[in-house]
């Protein structure tokens, strides 16, 4: 709760500092925040945790792991956005403010018990969101971005408000618990509304997860939005709509499963294989990590799939292995597109010769995206098969394993170009000393993950 | 004293091995795998050639998940763990000769394949068992895609993905038997103790099946072999035939027959033919081959079909037999692409026809290449012999037919090799093997060591082979009875 207040009048803070052209604090005052909001969250740990301002919230451990993974990689990203802002534009205490007013929604997407918070979350976050991916104001191909995400967006919040609105009109309430006992208490005769609510929900929801058949915007406005922001979006934001999902599912919906489940089977596998069929075709690293977040985000719905207990620390593995991993990804992405111009395969070339450091933590992000054991991905892959085997979704497990398959293609695809292509005039990067730590850093949690997974695996 | 010391040393030692410089890096690390050899000499000093599990360790790691790092030698593995500890430093000092760039890269990713490996053949838990399974395939992908030859990268990618599919099927299935599992482990006492219905046992068969065949290589699951043999570095390619694919046999014998055993019993007959198959098929494809490298890796795939044939035959002939061709074979193998590599560092080229003559101008080295050819054929007295006769006993008691008609590839064996031999050291030199030179210093020691390690074990194949009896009598005889009790009509043997 202290977080959220934190993370709320933190950007307002950051506001005033741009107003009075404190440009060199933004940064510190901003990570300082964000770690103070992060102690904020831990310190509220506890296993029973109670509904507060009227039941709009729940702070349990679902609500605090999850917030704590978003706000930890939204520092990791503001630290790999030192610099980069400055050279877009004069207003950058205005992005900071943006972003995190983006992460207020989030972490209200988090730790909502009543949907009329979902929905306000959801927009909170995405029309920050919109404002971030259009901030190359003079740029043709972020305008793009914005203006497709805004429409897609909006349209997709459409969905999930008449959707909210179905389930009230059946249940009588937006209160989670109250739907859920709703479920319970008209086992035999729920109204069809209330079935049609919930597909109107998942069409809404995985808009915003970039889940296909859904997921037309994804590739457009992750090539088109600053890389930055794209990490953003393909992180922190993919995080918060599965965990939002994800409650509500296993919090309301779990009685009729039997009603969703084939509905989210087909979404996954054709997820699954839309993202990463696509992703084989692209020459360019950004798009190839745009195809390949629509298919973690098939992944990820393996937990809502095969709800259970697990289905928590399942997806809170998960996307902390798979942010990571952007995170390196993007990271690397944004020195290369620095120094070349260009975000394609071939700017990579030699990158194992010319910065052996920028190379080794770039392939274990790749082997971890690519989920090869003794990295991170390779655990959060793992929980995923283990929950869908023990709910003997076999056939869906099986699709997965080819497309883990197919993936390792795509990924070994920049290995390749880094440490097998070379060319002669590459001349070594400048790596400041920022993104030194948060891909050090980084590289280091995704293999400390893979062989004590331990640590993050059961904490919800 | 518990098997971590073994398994995590050739680990620490790749860590140190990263903080030499180049020319010292290759010293250390021959340091670290004779100290790595030593300390295995020490395990078998102590180890009791019984059926039981020794020097376990057995610690948390997914507790609640059921995830423990359990592992142990028995008389199965001890025969892999010395293979392994063996072959290393052996490799190891074949490539001394070598100035590979970035050399301290290049051993520290040896010993930590190593430590990978002899995690895998010691392994008790199924999720150990597969992690380590990956982890060892990670260095040796990077071994061949960096240092190997010019069509690598393609050849590689072929290698990487092929075995990565197979073996995330073998994940699926040992995921599937945790659930199983009643106090859900993957402990594999646990894994043995199931009683699964036919159907699910075919399922778990295949799954493992695939991600072994595609290993060893078992035909037609093969296709990667040759190519990515041939394009890998020396030591790469010593790494992948002498030791890595033992990892496809032992995991048959370990985990994929006594798991399944109902299910391999229904499927025998066609893994088995699929073997037997193979072994005459890449023999075919041997006659024709000009490149020396490729001709050893088709005569590889032949040999390990043998193996495969004298896995899936069950018997306790034909698992002895298997486990100490394996032994022979990896030393035999790697043997033979050294001299090879002698050969190709020397004269440029691999081609055979090109060749000949080279005995008149370096005897020493005939002598050696002709003492691994023999081990190689199977002649009596070498180790090849001792091996091949317990798998082709084994196939004459599973079939007679069968027995002939793998007992070719002995056949064909002595055609392709002594051919090559003919080509490669006899008749008049040429303008390129007059300049061949002898043998010398490390080379010498190398191939001394092999032709001794082929002759020692020809001569006395029970100084190994006793290690692992009682284990292998045990694990065949339980299994047998297992598919005896469940009356299956086929093929019971005592």
């Amino acid at each position: 709760m202290n977080t959220l207040i934190l993370i709320s009048v933190l950007p307002i803070v950051l506001l005033y500092l741009g107003l009075y052209k404190a440009k060199n604090a933004l940064l510190p005052v901003t990570v300082i925040g964000l770690l103070v909001a992060a102690g904020l969250a831990v310190a509220e740990w506890n296993s029973n945790a109670q509904p507060i301002y009227h039941d709009m919230m729940l702070f349990d451990r679902f609500a605090i792991a999850f917030s704590v993974i978003t706000i930890v990689s939204t520092i990791l990203i503001v630290l790999l956005s030192k610099g980069f802002f400055e050279k877009i534009s004069e207003h950058v205490a205005e992005y900071y403010a943006i972003m995190l007013f983006s992460l207020a929604g989030i972490i209200v997407m988090v730790s909502y018990y009543n949907l009329t918070m979902l929905f306000i979350g959801i927009e909170i976050m995405s029309v920050s969101l919109y404002i971030l991916a259009g901030i190359r104001k003079r740029d043709v191909a972020s305008n793009e971005a914005a203006l497709k995400y805004f429409l897609m967006g909006a349209f997709s919040t459409g969905f999930l408000l008449f959707g909210i609105a179905l389930l009230y009109g059946a249940s009588g309430s937006f209160n989670l618990a109250a739907i859920r006992d709703y479920t319970l208490s008209h086992p035999r005769n729920i109204d069809p509304m209330f079935y049609t609510g919930v597909l109107m929900i998942i069409v809404g929801l995985c808009f915003k997860l970039g889940a296909a058949p859904f997921h037309f915007w994804t590739p457009d406005v992750y090539e088109g939005s600053p890389s930055i922001i794209t990490a953003f979006m393909s992180t922190v934001v993919k995080t918060a709509g599965i965990a939002a999902f994800l409650r509500l599912f296993s919090a309301c919906f779990a009685s009729i499963a039997d009603f969703w489940m084939p509905v989210l089977l087909v979404i996954t596998v054709v997820t699954l294989f839309i993202g990463n069929i696509t992703a084989l075709y692209q020459h360019s690293f950004k798009r190839m990590l745009a195809y390949s977040s629509i298919s973690h985000a098939g992944y990820l719905l393996f937990a809502i799939v095969a709800l259970g207990s697990g289905s928590a620390n399942s997806v809170f593995m998960y996307a902390t292995a798979y942010s990571i991993a952007s995170i390196i990804a993007f990271g690397v992405l944004i020195l290369i597109q620095q120094q070349t111009g260009s975000d394609d395969f071939e700017s990579f070339n030699g990158l194992g010769k010319s910065n052996p450091f920028l190379a080794v933590v770039l392939t274990i992000a790749m082997l971890s995206l690519a989920g090869i054991p003794l990295t991170a991905g390779f655990i959060g892959k793992f929980f995923m098969f283990s929950g869908a085997v023990s709910r003997y979704h076999i056939g869906l497990v099986v699709v997965a394993v080819i497309n883990a398959i197919i993936s390792i293609y795509y990924y070994f695809k920049v290995i390749i170009a880094m440490y097998f292509r070379n060319t002669a005039d590459r001349v070594a990067l400048a790596v400041p000393g920022y993104f030194g730590f948060v891909l050090g850093l980084s590289a280091l949690a995704t293999i400390l993950i893979g062989i004590f997974p331990g640590i993050i695996s059961d904490l919800i | 004293m518990t098997v971590s010391i073994l398994l995590f040393l050739p680990l620490i030692a790749a860590l140190a091995v990263l903080l030499f410089k180049n020319e010292t890096a290759k010293h250390a690390a021959l340091f670290f795998s004779v100290v790595e050899l030593a300390v295995a000499v020490v395990f078998l000093t102590k180890f009791v050639p019984n059926a039981t599990t020794q020097f376990a360790v057995d610690y948390p790691w997914m507790p609640k998940l059921g995830i423990y790092f359990s592992a142990g030698i028995d008389g199965i593995s001890m025969i892999m763990v010395l293979l392994n500890v063996l072959l290393v430093p052996i490799i190891i000092l074949a490539s001394y000769n070598h100035n590979y760039k970035n050399a301290n890269t290049f051993y520290a990713l040896i010993l930590f394949m190593q430590s990978a490996m002899l995690v895998v053949f010691t392994a008790i838990d199924g999720f150990l068992f597969y992690v380590s399974w990956e982890a060892a395939l990670i260095p040796i992908y990077f071994i061949c895609a960096i240092w190997g030859g010019e069509n690598r990268v393609k050849v590689t990618i072929k290698f990487f993905i092929y075995t990565f599919a197979g073996s995330l099927f073998m994940l699926l299935a040992i995921i599937y038997l945790h659930i199983q599992t009643p106090a859900r482990t993957y402990d594999i006492h646990d894994f043995y103790n199931l009683s699964l219905s036919v159907k699910q046992q075919s399922w778990v068969f295949w799954a493992f099946f695939l991600a072994f065949a595609i290993k060893m290589p078992v035909f037609p699951l093969h296709t990667w072999q040759p190519d990515t043999y041939t394009e890998s570095p020396t030591a790469g390619t010593m790494l992948l035939s002498g030791i890595m694919l033992k990892m496809g046999v032992y995991g048959a014998i370990r985990w994929m027959i006594p798991i399944a055993p109902l299910g391999f019993d229904h499927w025998q007959y066609i893994v088995i033919a699929l073997a037997a198959v193979g072994i005459v098929y890449a023999s075919l494809i041997a006659f024709n081959q000009k490149d020396g490298k490729r001709l050893i890796a088709y005569s590889s795939i032949a040999h390990v079909g043998l193996i495969a044939a004298g896995v899936f035959a069950w018997s306790i002939t034909g698992v002895q037999g298997a486990l100490y061709q394996s032994l022979n074979h990896g030393i035999n193998v790697v043997g033979m692409f050294f001299v090879m590599d002698i050969i190709s560092r020397r004269l440029k080229t691999r081609e055979l026809n090109e060749m000949g003559g080279i005995a008149k101008v370096a005897p020493h080295f005939a002598i050696a290449f002709l003492i691994i050819v023999l081990g190689t054929v199977a002649l009596p007295l070498t180790n090849g012999f001792i091996g091949e006769f317990l798998l082709l006993n084994s196939m004459y008691e599973y079939n007679i037919w069968l027995c002939a008609f793998t007992g070719l590839t002995i056949i064909f064996g002595a055609v392709y090799m002594l051919r090559m031999y003919k080509k490669v050291m006899q008749g008049e030199t040429n303008a390129l093997t007059i300049l061949f030179t002898d043998i010398t210093g490390t080379e010498k020691l190398v191939l001394g060591i092999i032709c001794v390690l082929i002759l020692v074990l020809g001569i006395y194949p029970n100084s190994v082979m006793h290690l692992s009896d009682a284990a292998v009598q045990n694990l065949v005889q339980s299994i047998n009875q297992k598919i005896f009790q469940a009356g299956s009509p086929s093929n019971i043997k005592f």
